[in-house]
């Protein structure tokens, strides 16, 4: 399934004000391959993000998803292939109820009102939001925000899902919803975070940015758990890799026995 | 009131509209082209007039306690926007020293009675547009308002106040907090510090908007809000129009107090 192809050739991009965010990103993410992207605040993680669905367009090199090049002109279908979920609910979610705004993508797609129906349904669904399709997104907690966002997305069915930090400022049970929901996604994924345990439960592969440009590209429980590599960005092993077992003992010796 | 009291009269106010009555259940263009008669009817009465005036408390009245809408949260609201009622009548008492006759035998200070009179108008618009409001979901209301013939972008922009409006509310309420917390002694809570606040408010504000934008085409946003929406209207729609309409309308042409107190002192007679 070639067509579920999206490769950066040597992109790189300069926003107006001079600033030089990426300097040069080549890779390729094939069919069904989930990719996380870390990196250090500044890195370029966003602005690599917006130019998947072609929001910034490179000043030089080129983005191909599918068969398609990025291009001016080409845009609508790449977002149609494309779908990003931005990192603020608040920014995703515009309509003033659940079901308007999954509805939207659908509507601009151009696609009758049952077929618009059904993927509402079908997508709030997924997300465990059904209940929620008559509220209005000021009135969901975050972590009802975010799956919705979520929905939003699908019920476009991208062939990719772009996702620009999904579990942020969630409590950790609806983290831990949304990283189970989307291990049932068998989309092409790349998930931009800086929550390396997410990121290790949900990707294999794994590319580390730093200053524009990419400095590691590998699979993620190798990369993960390079702590001279995470150090250099900012980052540090996934909590699950760190294993303090000096911490836990000197807990439980403080508390009295009884 | 601070503003955090007043960000949460809003919030109740767009609570209730989500309540389930028979009120609630109306279609939005129903309720809309009542409570537009009902506007029109009332500020169309002669700057004398009052007792016939009073009739047309039913109307909230009835919204109100059928909507299961709390009377002393609406009559607060109407209060708190008062002043502006006080001050468009509160001279005419000095201006308008003749006397008019409000009722056979009985004759009143004109300009009091025109001042009771703007004051009467207000408290029923203003609690009819209110009860409109904590009875209609806003985007029920913008429907009806598009279904009505208003321009698709206008009601586009209502739709994009009523969805941000509580997230810039949220963040001006926690700038205003964090300043509040170093602020001691009223010093930093002077102008020049609002004048910042109000400027960042408004650089997010902007910068939120773009990445709205972005969000939006990423949807395949290509310049109009797509609605699927199609309800059709009820029976009890058509009635409640025709019913509140003709009972304006009775209001208006017939001095319904006046026709009362007749009819009571012919039975006393």
């Amino acid at each position: 399934m070639s067509h579920h192809l999206l490769e950066f050739r040597d992109v790189r991009f300069r926003y107006p004000d001079g600033t030089e965010a990426l300097k040069g990103i080549s890779f390729l993410i094939t069919h069904g391959e989930s990719v996380g992207i870390v990196g250090a605040n500044g890195a370029g993680k966003s602005t690599l993000l917006l130019h998947m669905n072609g929001y910034l367009l490179p000043t030089s090199g080129g983005v191909t998803v599918g068969e398609v090049p990025l291009r001016k002109e080409t845009r609508p279908e790449i977002r149609r292939k494309v779908g990003v979920v931005f990192q603020n609910p608040d920014d995703q979610l515009f309509m003033p109820t659940v079901f308007d705004d999954v509805a939207f993508g659908p509507l601009n797609l151009g696609l009758p009102p049952d077929r618009v129906r059904e993927r509402v349904h079908e997508a709030l669904d997924r997300v465990n939001a059904l209940a929620l399709a008559d509220k209005p997104p000021h009135h969901l907690s975050g972590g009802q925000k975010s799956a919705v966002a979520i929905a939003t997305v699908i019920a476009m069915e991208p062939d990719i899902l772009v996702m620009d930090e999904p579990a942020a400022s969630l409590d950790p049970k609806s983290r831990r919803a949304v990283i189970g929901l989307l291990n049932t996604f068998a989309h092409s994924k790349i998930v931009a975070s800086h929550d390396l345990d997410l990121i290790l439960d949900v990707c294999a592969r794994c590319l580390v940015i730093r200053d524009g440009r990419i400095v590691a590209d590998g699979p993620a429980a190798e990369i993960l758990s390079d702590s001279t590599l995470l150090a250099e960005n900012n980052l540090e092993l996934p909590l699950t890799l760190q294993g303090r077992p000096g911490q836990w003992r000197s807990a439980s010796m403080g508390r009295p026995r009884s | 009131m601070s503003f955090e009291a007043s960000y949460s009269g809003i919030g109740r106010l767009d609570r209730l509209s989500y309540g389930d009555t028979v009120v609630h259940r109306l279609d939005p263009r129903a309720k809309v082209v009542a409570t537009l008669l009902f506007v029109v009817v009332v500020v169309s009465f002669p700057k004398y007039e009052v007792l016939s005036l009073l009739p047309f408390f039913l109307f909230p009245v009835l919204v109100g306690a059928l909507g299961d809408i709390p009377p002393g949260f609406i009559a607060r609201k109407v209060v708190a926007v008062s002043p502006f009622a006080l001050f468009v009548g509160i001279f005419n008492p000095v201006f308008d020293p003749g006397t008019v006759a409000i009722s056979p035998g009985v004759s009143l200070s004109a300009g009091w009675v025109s001042f009771a009179s703007i004051l009467v108008k207000f408290a029923l618009t203003i609690s009819a547009a209110l009860l409109l409001i904590a009875t209609t979901s806003f985007p029920g209301i913008c429907r009806g308002l598009r279904r009505l013939g208003i321009p698709a972008l206008f009601v586009s922009q209502l739709l994009f106040l009523y969805r941000y409006l509580f997230v810039l509310m949220e963040e001006a309420m926690r700038v205003v907090r964090a300043r509040d917390m170093r602020s001691f002694g009223g010093r930093g809570t002077g102008v020049r510090v609002f004048v910042r606040i109000v400027g960042t408010l408004f650089l997010r504000t902007v910068e939120r908007a773009e990445r709205i934008y972005g969000a939006m085409l990423a949807r395949g946003f290509r310049g109009e809000v797509p609605s699927m929406r199609r309800e059709a209207l009820r029976p009890s729609d058509a009635v409640f129009v025709l019913a509140t309409g003709s009972f304006f309308a009775l209001c208006r042409l017939v001095p319904v107090p006046e026709t009362i107190g007749r009819f009571v002192r012919g039975l006393a007679g």
